[in-house]
């Protein structure tokens, strides 16, 4: 099993120390639960954070957003510092957008106006706002959708107009939680290949927060593992699927490779 | 073979029966006999005299001014409330007893405490008239302030349980869309909570308008400055009962209609 001070050796060989990627190596505590993290992502590049539930997933994205203070450490992206000792940048201020695992589309507003939303209130006028939105919305082919409300849209639908209202505002990274799991099986895998069409064409850092190896495989070059708070293995995924290091990681692969 | 009935309210004794009926009666006959003693003949001619018209025009005033006052304050104060849940407890609970409590104190003594602050002699009263010649008590402003004070709970209480029972995730993915904490406000927590505040809205006028204790304490019974509908329909029934029942009956219509209005918003206990 290998430790967070792995990870950070890995992260050494992968980038030149995150001047212009994710860098984060942080402690966070929530109550009796303490996360241990250590990332680094290349811009351009995705990687995944696979882990069972209670593993500190979640606790990881409050982190990067910026809703959960980390205890120690420091964040930065593209050189830029995000919280260390000294500082924490709010959430709205920290150019990463996030795409919930339930979407979250706001229900009082119009697909397009979801997704007018970001560049509004960074100052965009309300028309160059929703040239904006209408230009995103015809990239991922919901733009038929725009005058609908979010209660009216399917599953993958609302997940490509959530994708859309967060790059609307060119984040520096792009988080998504549990992107397929509100999704119906039936169209878990179209929607899946789409999305990595989608991550391909973003040139920000993407980091895909997932319990699924089917997710980490099609969508991620990288991997990091976190198991009850701390990472266990960090490594690109085919090497992971070659060599787990641990059994979670081990029962994943074989239920996976059964398929 | 007789399909059974569905028994969803589980047992109830047949000797219950018996005081919920006279409570029920209790509560709608008062109500009955207003309309039926009502002089329906003469009501359009008793509505229309001066003083009449002029108590209705002043409490539709006093209680919409009230009720915009309650809204400008009363919806931060609402969030205030919902975000406490985060806070230690004393501050906590000492924030929601200052709210409820002219809920349940009776209107006569938060006259009572009004004069005592905002009277002549009051604590900040009597610097309001040294210092600016302000004088609040027996003004058509004590109306509004004596109608604040009792109704403005009513609108901070419905919009604080909006705000609670609404996803405060939507926020969050607003501020990672860059939006201040202004921005998000103003266009997702507002909207979200839009049906909580037009209820709480909708009771606080309500309340605003069938206020009387703390008005006639605080404010007194002026014709057209401070004398409402409720306390015109007092002084009538001594002087003229059928004026005072055709008062009571559009001070009823405009409750029922507000009732109805809320019917299918949200308040709970109303919707059924």
């Amino acid at each position: 099993m290998t430790g967070p001070g792995d990870a950070t050796g890995l992260s050494a060989a992968t980038g030149p120390g995150g001047s212009t990627g994710l860098t984060a190596a942080f402690t966070a505590r929530r109550g009796a639960f303490t996360l241990d993290l250590a990332l680094d992502v290349r811009p351009g590049r995705t990687l995944a954070l696979l882990g069972p539930n209670g593993s500190g997933k979640s606790t990881t994205i409050g982190c990067l957003a910026g809703t959960i203070a980390i205890d120690a450490g420091a964040i930065s992206v593209a050189g830029r510092v995000l919280d260390d000792d000294a500082t924490h940048v709010e959430v709205a201020d920290r150019r990463i957008g996030v795409v919930f695992q339930d979407y979250l589309l706001f229900p009082h507003l119009t697909v397009r106006d979801n997704v007018a939303f970001g560049p509004r209130a960074m100052g965009l006028g309300r028309a160059g706002s929703r040239d904006v939105a209408d230009d995103l919305l015809r990239r991922f082919g919901v733009h038929d959708l725009a005058d609908r409300r979010p209660a009216q849209l399917s599953g993958g639908q609302a997940q490509r107009v959530a994708l859309a209202r967060a790059l609307a505002v060119s984040p520096d990274v792009l988080l998504l939680d549990e992107p397929l799991s509100a999704l119906d099986v039936e169209v878990r895998d179209d929607v899946r290949e789409e999305l990595a069409s989608h991550l391909e064409a973003f040139d920000g850092i993407t980091i895909v927060v997932t319990h699924s190896l089917e997710d980490v495989v099609a969508l991620a070059r990288d991997v990091v593992v976190l198991e009850r708070g701390a990472v266990t293995q960090s490594a690109p995924v085919r090497e992971l699927v070659r060599s787990p290091a641990t059994p979670y990681v081990e029962r994943l692969v074989a239920s996976w490779s059964d398929d | 073979m007789a399909p059974r009935r569905p028994r969803r309210a589980g047992f109830l004794a047949p000797a219950l029966w018996i005081p919920a009926g006279i409570a029920l009666a209790l509560l709608a006959l008062p109500l009955v006999a207003l309309v039926v003693r009502a002089p329906w003949a003469d009501l359009p001619q008793l509505l229309a005299r001066g003083e009449v018209l002029q108590a209705l025009a002043l409490s539709l005033g006093t209680a919409a001014i009230a009720t915009a006052v309650s809204l400008a304050l009363g919806v931060p104060l609402a969030l205030v409330l919902a975000r406490s849940a985060e806070w230690s407890a004393v501050p906590r609970r000492l924030l929601r007893a200052l709210v409820t409590v002219p809920l349940v104190l009776p209107p006569v003594v938060g006259g009572v405490a009004l004069l005592l602050l905002l009277g002549r002699r009051g604590l900040v009263g009597e610097r309001l008239d040294a210092w600016f010649g302000i004088t609040i008590p027996f003004t058509t402003t004590a109306v509004v302030i004596a109608q604040v004070f009792v109704a403005m709970p009513f609108l901070v209480l419905a919009v604080e349980g909006a705000v609670r029972a609404s996803d405060r995730r939507f926020e969050i993915a607003a501020a990672t869309l860059g939006a201040s904490r202004w921005t998000v406000f103003r266009r997702i927590t507002l909207p979200l909570v839009a049906p909580g505040v037009s209820a709480g809205a909708l009771l606080c006028f309500t309340r605003a308008l069938g206020e009387f204790g703390a008005t006639i304490t605080f404010a007194g019974s002026f014709p057209g400055v401070t004398q409402t509908l409720p306390i015109a329909t007092y002084l009538e029934l001594q002087r003229d009962p059928d004026a005072a029942i055709a008062l009571s009956l559009v001070l009823m219509i405009v409750s029922v209609a507000v009732l109805v209005s809320l019917r299918d918003r949200w308040v709970p206990g109303l919707t059924s």
